[in-house]
């Protein structure tokens, strides 16, 4: 019987504690955005599809060697690298840089094995499109509209 | 102007007509309104913003959907009992605008004043419970069924505390008219200030949640296990009538327990409590309840359904005869 009463009186209480959380809950801020309108910033490590960095102090705008390195580690065979000589300039100039972000995984190997650091994940995550073509990302290019 | 006025002084059936039409838009506006503050109060202590993308603050959300739901086909199952199944809805609404009719919402703002009044307004809201049971029957489907089994066995159960905890009142004021009972309050003291009589308040609000099958004892819905429960196969303005009655049912238990226990149209002291003051007084009353309930459905998850009975036959039932059996005393008493 005393068991009776105290159970009352430990469920009561907690029910009232409760009460208390949610109405502090209630009078605090909202933590939402209305996401389409307001943004909030990602996190720097999230991993979008990937990118070349982009260097100022070099005509190319970016550091790639064009070593094939990324594009043979790539376990999903998503990026095609291909440079050409050029006169005048050391070593192969890149000419296209392309991957397929439907296949791609975000493992991130083509990152790590960079030798020259030429490349990093970017952060758009805004991505959606009708067609697949879409998400064939013409880094070079992606380079150059930045 | 004042020859309207007498014109329709002169038929009663006309002025019956009229404040039909009011009672029905009042409930309609309530579920409007509830409905919207509902969702923005389980929004706000989610901490999330609830509708904001249509007019101010999302204001014109509910109508919307409300517009939304017209708009859709009313399908009966293949199965199902066509008659019952379209009876139904129409069974959980109308009594909802019946007991309307009975509530004083201030000294002279009432539909009909009956001297059993009590009685009556239990005696309709218990014929919630038989349209969900026919609801449940009729849709032919197994979650339907379930949901409607359980809200049988859950009315049952609470309406004898409801019952037992409302008496308590009647023995103080030995009357069943409403407006006597209000009357009876009119002093500084309301009867949920008797130590008694809040036993009864507290014990009456527990079951009064449980009675309107809203969480935590919304057990006949239980979205998680039964889809929907008694209403799963209902579509557009049928499942329209059911949610408008819900709240229609939140708005009487919450007048009761105005009534019974808060004053009804009384203000504090007696103050302001003339036929206009009297409505403004009564409305707050009935939302802050209404408000308070959402705050509980928003903070506790489900109980489950031994809980529920256990609530009910071990607690509710024994304190509410323990309180009448006192109240029965003092009143012998004094
Ligand atoms: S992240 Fe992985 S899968 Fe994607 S392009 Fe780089 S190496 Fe290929
Ligand atoms: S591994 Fe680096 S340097 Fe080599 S091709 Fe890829 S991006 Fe260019």
């Amino acid at each position: 019987m005393s068991g009776y009463f105290s159970e009352i009186y430990t469920g009561g209480k907690s029910l009232l504690i409760g009460l208390g959380v949610t109405f502090r809950a209630f009078i605090k801020p909202v933590v939402t955005v209305q996401y389409p309108r307001e943004k909030i910033d990602v996190s720097p490590n999230i991993r979008g599809h990937i990118e070349l960095i982009k260097c100022n102090d070099i005509e190319a705008k970016h550091d790639c060697r064009v070593c094939g390195m990324c594009a043979k580690n790539c376990p999903c065979n998503c990026i095609v690298v291909e440079g050409e000589k050029q006169e005048g300039v050391k070593g192969k100039v890149l000419t296209v840089f392309t991957v397929d972000f439907t296949k791609c995984s975000l493992c991130g190997l083509c990152v790590e094995t960079c030798s020259r650091s030429a490349l990093r994940f970017s952060n758009e995550y805004e991505l959606a499109g009708f067609t697949r073509e879409e998400f064939h990302f013409d880094l070079i290019k992606r380079l150059e509209e930045k | 102007m004042e020859q309207i006025i007498k014109f329709i002084q002169t038929y009663s059936l006309l002025r019956m007509l009229l404040a039909f039409c009011c009672l029905i838009g009042i409930i309609f506006a309530n579920a409007i309104v509830m409905g919207y503050l509902e969702r923005k109060i389980a929004a706000r202590i989610q901490r999330r913003w609830g509708p904001m993308e249509v007019g101010l603050q999302g204001w014109l959300q509910m109508i919307l959907d409300g517009v939304k739901i017209l708009s859709k086909q009313l399908i009966v199952p293949k199965d199902a009992n066509r008659f019952l199944f379209r009876l139904a809805p129409l069974l959980c609404f109308t009594p909802v605008a019946m007991v309307f009719v009975a509530l004083p919402i201030s000294r002279s703002l009432y539909g009909i004043n009956l001297n059993i009044g009590l009685i009556y307004i239990i005696a309709m809201g218990s014929i919630n419970v038989f349209s969900i049971l026919i609801a449940g029957w009729s849709s032919n489907n197994k979650y339907s069924l379930f949901g409607a089994m359980r809200s049988v066995a859950q009315n049952i159960a609470y309406e004898v505390p409801i019952l037992l905890s409302l008496l308590a009142v009647v023995l103080t004021t030995s009357t069943f008219d409403l407006q006597e009972i209000v009357k009876a309050q009119s002093g500084p003291i309301w009867f949920v200030l008797y130590p008694n009589l809040f036993v009864a308040f507290v014990i009456y609000l527990i079951a009064g949640c449980a009675e309107t099958n809203r969480a935590p004892f919304d057990l006949p819905e239980a979205e998680s296990e039964l889809t929907a429960g008694y209403h799963t196969e209902y579509s557009g303005f049928a499942f329209g009538l059911f949610a408008i009655a819900e709240y229609g049912n939140l708005f009487i238990m919450a007048s009761i327990a105005t009534i019974m226990f808060l004053g009804g149209w009384n203000g504090p002291f007696g103050f302001l409590s003339g036929p206009v003051m009297g409505a403004i007084w009564f409305l707050s009353k009935v939302f802050i309840l209404m408000l308070t309930m959402m705050w509980v459905r928003w903070t506790y998850p489900r109980v489950r359904f031994d809980q529920l009975m256990n609530l009910a036959w071990k607690y509710l039932i024994p304190f509410s005869l323990v309180n009448l059996l006192i109240t029965a005393l003092v009143v012998k008493i004094i």
